[in-house]
């Protein structure tokens, strides 16, 4: 917890990440200062792409105590706006799911290879981000942590899996070695509460640790204070189970 | 890609941003997060040359009762321009 009698400061910037099929990508990058050691965190990026919120993010994860990395899963697709690229991805129906594990494993090796970085090193995601951070949790080996907020299409129908989504995320779930924070909103189409349901139903068969928070009032990303579905009530008690998790997952506290 | 939702058809035709005008060869159509209306969900059109930078695109995002209403509009006109012989095949 910040007090105001103690030192506070951070560098942020752009770096450059070898990645899946040792592409270069950009990533946003953002730690606090001094030897540390520190927790690390990768953030994945929603669907609107890697934008303003997700930097801002990163920086949050940082004054908080976190080595944070973000890469740009939409790098090879151009260079412009977030959103322009967004949705230049949006048309040709995304990334696919190995090149998002390529991109995220890339990341959390970074992250590990730092010597400032503890060794223990979390997962956070937000939309298509959070359906990306479940299956990088299962399919990485690594993972300390994993923040799931409002991750949809991790449960999918047959009809659903795709050449890029080959596989729903939910079937990995045997995998998952490590703690799950799940932040839903009651309201949100995707996930469904019944999808929450049989998510959480999933880990329990499994014997997984996990938490769930599920919010009335909210609906899909309620966090993300520039969109309309912004609740604040839920969201600054979202962003403090966030945080109590990762502190006791990464941190120990 | 929160709905996967989404679909691309090659087309032929001109679209104006501000005073420029650009051809355009591709409109992906999608039914996903918007970036500008205040809508969960929107069905957005990117009108877009893919010989072009992401940037170069003709965006619209509209609510599902507006895109619905816009289809059958151009359904309207069309079979109107057909009847009326002004349509080349």
């Amino acid at each position: 917890m910040y007090t105001t009698d103690q030192y506070e400061g951070m560098l942020a910037e752009t770096v450059i990440l070898p990645a899946y099929h040792a592409d270069l990508i950009n990533a946003y990058f953002a730690r606090p200062l001094g030897t540390g050691p520190f927790p690390g965190m990768v953030l994945i990026h929603h669907m609107p792409g890697w934008d303003e919120w997700y930097r801002e993010t990163t920086r949050k994860f940082a004054a908080h105590g976190y080595i944070t990395l973000c890469p740009n899963l939409y790098f090879r697709d151009g260079h412009g706006t977030p959103e322009d690229v967004a949705a230049k991805v949006r048309g040709a129906g995304g990334v696919s799911d190995e090149q998002v594990l390529g991109d995220v494993g890339a990341a959390l090796a970074m992250l590990l290879a730092l010597p400032y970085v503890s060794g223990k090193v979390g997962v956070f995601g937000t939309c298509s981000g959070g359906r990306h951070a479940y299956l990088s949790a299962c399919r990485i080996p690594g993972f300390a942590s994993i923040v799931d907020c409002w991750g949809g299409r991790v449960v999918m129908t047959p009809e659903e899996l795709t050449p890029k989504q080959p596989v729903a995320p939910l079937d990995y779930t045997a995998d998952l070695a490590c703690p799950l924070l799940g932040i839903f909103g009651n309201d949100d189409h995707s996930p469904t509460p019944e999808q929450v349901d049989q998510l959480e139903e999933t880990l329990k068969r499994h014997g997984k640790d996990y938490e769930f928070h599920r919010y009335d009032g909210a609906g899909h990303g309620f966090f993300y204070h520039n969109r309309p579905n912004f609740r604040q009530e839920q969201a600054v008690d979202g962003w403090q189970k966030v945080f109590a998790f990762l502190d006791r997952t990464l941190k120990g506290a | 890609m929160c709905t996967m939702i989404s679909q691309q058809l090659n087309i032929s035709g001109s679209g104006k941003a501000g005073s420029d005008w650009t051809r355009v060869d591709l409109v992906c159509v999608s039914f996903d997060h918007p970036f500008n209306m205040p809508l969960e969900y929107t069905l957005n059109l990117d009108f877009t040359s893919q010989a072009g930078t992401p940037g170069a695109r003709l965006a619209v995002e509209l609510d599902a009762a507006s895109a619905r209403q816009l289809v059958q509009v151009i359904q309207e006109v069309m079979q109107r321009a057909q009847a009326g012989g002004f349509v080349a095949e």
